[in-house]
């Protein structure tokens, strides 16, 4: 019964998002007929963008980042700490490590390790700052890391001044680039003669990100950590229930300052695909922002499991790279975005009435499989109290035992 | 809505029928004797019969008493007469009239009145203000309103000041207010739920004079119980529900407190007893000058007490006089001032995982806040508490395993009636989940165990397994504290036996010859305790 129950459960667990897309869908389609496009069209020009070569290449790429994001919030979620941050935790690690990357007199070999470690721990004690709120002054997680975002971006454009870590080249700003012995190394070679064999080879410039790997290996490692180590079981636990974590000898103050540290380290490693591996192997205005709040919808989507977000970080990568082109046919870009807030709001009710239906469906198998048994059979009180049968009167035991009293018999 | 015809022609029958009997027998009132008449009444839930076949006949101006064990349907056919549920079949019939309530207000404008085990009051306004408040229609809200309080607390004895704040009050002044609540909004039938659970025994001797009041008025009272002496001595009938449904009814008079209770349950009572007496020399828990600063007073004063290795030292107590804050500095949960030793050796300053690892197992009041993961496998429920120790870790990583293998050793020597390890503890009643907990609590052989109402809420079967546990555990050498608002409980399974109030050890009372009604007197203050 336990591979039933358990297949009953992974079933459950995947109607939430496919029902979501359904509606989301139908929505969308609504929508269009609504404001006079052809949905049909619409749908065929995303699949047909979906399936070249180039939009593979940035629909993978764009999942990879997307990707570190969601699991720097799901860790968070996983005790139901809400790290807002990871868009000022990112963006304050990104400049920094550009700066530490782009820093001369560093010797080759060493570049990569520093840029990588410095882009963590700023992330790290960025989020830790929000940690150390709570911990000492019970302030609201939410509360400060929105205000850390927005100190964040203070302190970028500040650091990014010219005499500071930035330099003026044409009519922009930004850090100084990493050299190329402190990039990345690209998937390419293993990347394009996969996707050769599937027709998809892009243009030359396109090149998948070789963080790709490290963003699996954090997956795998975010996997590892909740769910088969006692730090991930008191992670698990002080979210599902925290007094009852306390009660169990949970340090939960512990719990939310190294919890809030690794989110914020994982969230530093978001922007280091950007920096390493795009075109200006810099920090400059043109950074992107925002991949932190986009992070915790895709956690939201992928149910802060590493497989769940894998799929939701894709989907999302999709919608936003095969809407791009609809601008050319009229249809404004921003159906990306609609797309994405449906799918969201769907999905986020559509998990927690299955949560619900779940939990039901399981009290009333529970209550069924024990049938013959849910009244109470006290065998041991029996036994107990054999000596005080003689003081039972032997009537009474059998009307009781018999629904219906000669009382409510006769008034019928 | 199909069965509505077939429901109604019968009851639509009967009706008639009596009146043909009434109007023909001169000396019948005009009205029919019953207040409520319930017949056949049958709730279904997806997978369980919660009520079936449910025949209760309440007289108008009686204390009708419902008694049953948790889980017997008490509840849903409280919910029924209220208009919170229908049901799936049987009549209701109030006052010789057949009844539909489909919600509470049509149970209020036919004349019925809840009071509720959790009071519904807004604790920051006045007595008028909760009495008035979605009831302004009545008498408005202002001096009429106020008239009409004083007068209804004057009629039945009630003692309610409209203008004190609610906060102000004690529990059973709030459970007047309450009452007054329903009475001002023209009830005639009061159903009280569990009324006496959050009462101290005078304060259940004056709510019992109220309820007679009450009754000398005309009132009826549906009172639901699983306490049965005091079933006894306030009700005039008893109707006994066992597994959904009603088993017989019965006059006070005609059982004694013991019978009813295997009425209850269908089978012979279990009895907390300890037998032969295992107390050893070896102090294994001292505790000594324990302080819980709280505002104003402190919360624990200065307890001292010493638990010996198989003794079980029991703390009696009306909820709410430091009991609760006492465990929790016990295992390190509060910030506490004094020692707490452990075998001698000072544990005071370790947290609470040290303290659980070095032998103090913990079953909380609340399982469901403090003990359970309510949403997560029994497995996963058997390593809380516990998940640094094997069998449920090996270094930094949790044995799967391991748990899932001692979760069925658990579930198969505690009796946890569940289909497997895997189904989530919200899905097993309460009994198996505390089975669960002791289970638990005892696995990694304690030293010292502290129980904090460990039979609260379970059926009987569930509690003369835990008693049975708390006696081999205690013959093996445990060191048990054992919290519990079941005074024979306390008396019955305590080898020594304290009396707290007000965050003070008040009293030390001898277990062998105290009777319930002097631990009461004890545990409110009145009267030097034995």
């Amino acid at each position: 019964m336990t591979a039933s129950l358990r297949l009953r459960r992974f079933l459950l667990l995947l109607a939430a998002p496919v029902l979501a897309l359904v509606i989301s869908l139908v929505a969308v389609t609504l929508l269009l007929l609504a404001i006079g496009n052809s949905p049909g069209e619409t749908f065929q020009t995303m699949l047909r963008t979906g399936t070249q070569p180039n939009a593979v290449v940035d629909i993978v790429n764009k999942g990879t980042f997307l990707y570190i994001a969601a699991l720097a919030v799901a860790i968070g979620f996983k005790m139901n700490l809400f790290n807002i941050g990871v868009d000022g935790q990112y963006r304050l690690a990104a400049l920094i490590a550009a700066g530490v990357g782009g820093a001369p007199g560093i010797p080759g070999f060493l570049r990569l390790p520093l840029i990588l470690v410095a882009a963590v721990l700023v992330g790290a004690m960025w989020a830790g700052i929000a940690a150390v709120l709570k911990i000492t002054r019970g302030v609201n997680e939410v509360l400060s890391t929105i205000m850390l975002n927005a100190i964040a971006t203070a302190a970028t454009a500040y650091l990014l001044q010219d005499g500071g870590l930035g330099v003026i080249t044409g009519n922009s700003i930004g850090t100084r680039p990493v050299p190329e012995s402190g990039w990345f190394p690209s998937l390419d070679p293993i990347a394009r003669p996969l996707l050769g064999a599937f027709g998809l080879t892009p243009s030359p410039s396109k090149q998948v990100y070789g963080f790709l790997v490290v963003a699996v290996l954090l997956g795998i490692g975010f996997w590892v950590l909740v769910n088969r180590t006692r730090f991930g079981f008191d992670l698990r636990a002080t979210g599902a229930n925290p007094s009852a974590a306390v009660a169990s000898g949970i340090n939960v103050k512990r719990m939310i300052l190294v919890s809030m540290l690794l989110s914020g380290a994982v969230a530093g490693l978001v922007g280091m695909p950007l920096l390493l591996e795009s075109s200006g192997h810099n920090y400059s205005q043109n950074f992107p922002t925002g991949i932190g709040f986009t992070g915790i919808a895709v956690a939201l989507l992928g149910r802060n499991s590493p497989i769940g977000i894998a799929f939701a970080a894709l989907l999302w990568a999709y919608l936003d790279v095969t809407t791009a082109p609809l601008a050319l046919f009229g249809i404004s870009d921003k159906l990306s975005a609609i797309m994405q807030a449906l799918i969201l709001l769907a999905v986020v009710v559509a998990y927690e009435v299955v949560r619900r239906t779940t939990a039901a469906s399981e009290q009333r198998r529970v209550a069924r499989e024990l049938g013959d048994d849910t009244a109470p059979a006290p065998t041991a009180g029996v036994e107990m109290s054999k000596a005080s049968r003689a003081g039972m009167p032997t009537d009474k035991a059998e009307s009781a035992d018999r629904p219906g009293t000669a009382d409510t018999g006769t008034r019928r | 809505m199909d069965r509505a015809p077939a429901s109604v022609c019968p009851g639509h029958v009967a009706y008639r029928a009596r009146r043909q009997l009434i109007t023909a027998s001169p000396s019948a009132a005009a009205q029919p004797t019953s207040a409520v008449e319930l017949r056949g009444i049958t709730k279904r839930f997806p997978g369980v019969i919660a009520n079936s076949d449910v025949n209760l006949v309440v007289r108008r101006g009686e204390v009708h008493a419902i008694v049953g064990e948790n889980g017997a349907g008490k509840s849903t056919l409280m919910k029924i007469l209220y208009g919170m549920q229908k049901p799936d079949e049987g009549t209701i019939t109030v006052n010789g009239r057949e009844a539909s309530f489909s919600s509470p207000s049509d149970a209020i404008d036919a004349g019925f009145g809840m009071v509720h085990q959790h009071f519904m009051l807004a604790d920051n306004m006045t007595v008028l203000e909760n009495v008035v408040l979605g009831a302004e229609r009545l008498h408005g809200i202002g001096a009429k309103a106020r008239a009409r309080i004083r007068e209804i607390s004057a009629a039945y004895h009630l003692d309610v000041e409209p203008d004190e704040l609610v906060e102000d009050l004690g529990v059973g002044d709030r459970q007047r207010v309450e009452i007054l609540k329903v009475l001002y909004r023209g009830a005639k039938v009061l159903i009280l739920d569990e009324p006496t659970a959050v009462l101290v025994p005078q304060e259940v001797d004056e709510l019992f004079g109220n309820l007679r009041e009450l009754k000398a008025e005309g009132l009826t009272v549906i009172f639901i119980s699983h306490k049965l002496d005091e079933v006894r001595a306030v009700a005039d009938t008893i109707t006994v529900i066992r597994r959904g449904t009603t088993v017989t009814t019965v006059s006070p008079a005609d059982v004694t407190a013991r019978q009813l209770a295997e009425l209850m349950v269908g089978s012979e009572l279990p009895e907390p007893t300890l037998g032969a007496v295992t107390v050893t020399d070896i102090a294994t828990l001292s505790v000594s000058g324990l302080t819980v600063a709280g505002i104003g007073r402190d919360l624990v004063h200065d307890v001292s007490l010493t638990i010996h290795s198989g003794e079980v030292v029991g703390l009696a107590g009306v909820e709410g006089n430091g009991q609760a804050e006492l465990v929790e500095a016990i295992m390190g949960v509060r910030p506490a001032t004094g020692t707490v030793q452990l075998a001698g050796v000072d544990i005071s300053g370790w947290d609470t995982r040290r303290r659980r690892d070095a032998g103090i197992g913990y079953i909380p009041e609340d399982r469901h806040r403090h003990a359970l993961l309510l949403e997560s496998p029994l497995w996963e429920n058997r390593m809380l508490g516990h998940q640094t120790q094997p069998p449920n870790s090996r270094g930094a990583f949790i044995d799967r395993a391991g748990a899932r293998k001692d979760t069925v050793r658990i579930v198969e020597e505690y009796d946890v009636r569940t289909p497997g390890i895997e189904v989530s503890a919200a899905s097993l009643s309460g009994g198996n989940q505390q089975k669960l907990i002791v289970g638990r609590e005892m696995s990694n052989e304690p030293k010292v165990l502290i129980a904090a109402h460990p039979t609260r809420g379970v059926d009987v079967g569930a509690q003369a397994a835990i008693w049975e546990q708390l006696r081999q555990a205690r013959a093996a050498g445990l060191a048990t504290l054992l919290i519990s608002a079941d005074l024979d409980e306390l008396i019955g399974m305590s080898d020594t036996l304290y009396v707290i109030l007000r965050g003070r050890l008040v009293a030390q009372v001898d277990p062998a010859t105290v009777t319930p009604e002097e631990l009461g007197a004890a545990m409110t203050g009145a009267g030097e305790a034995a």
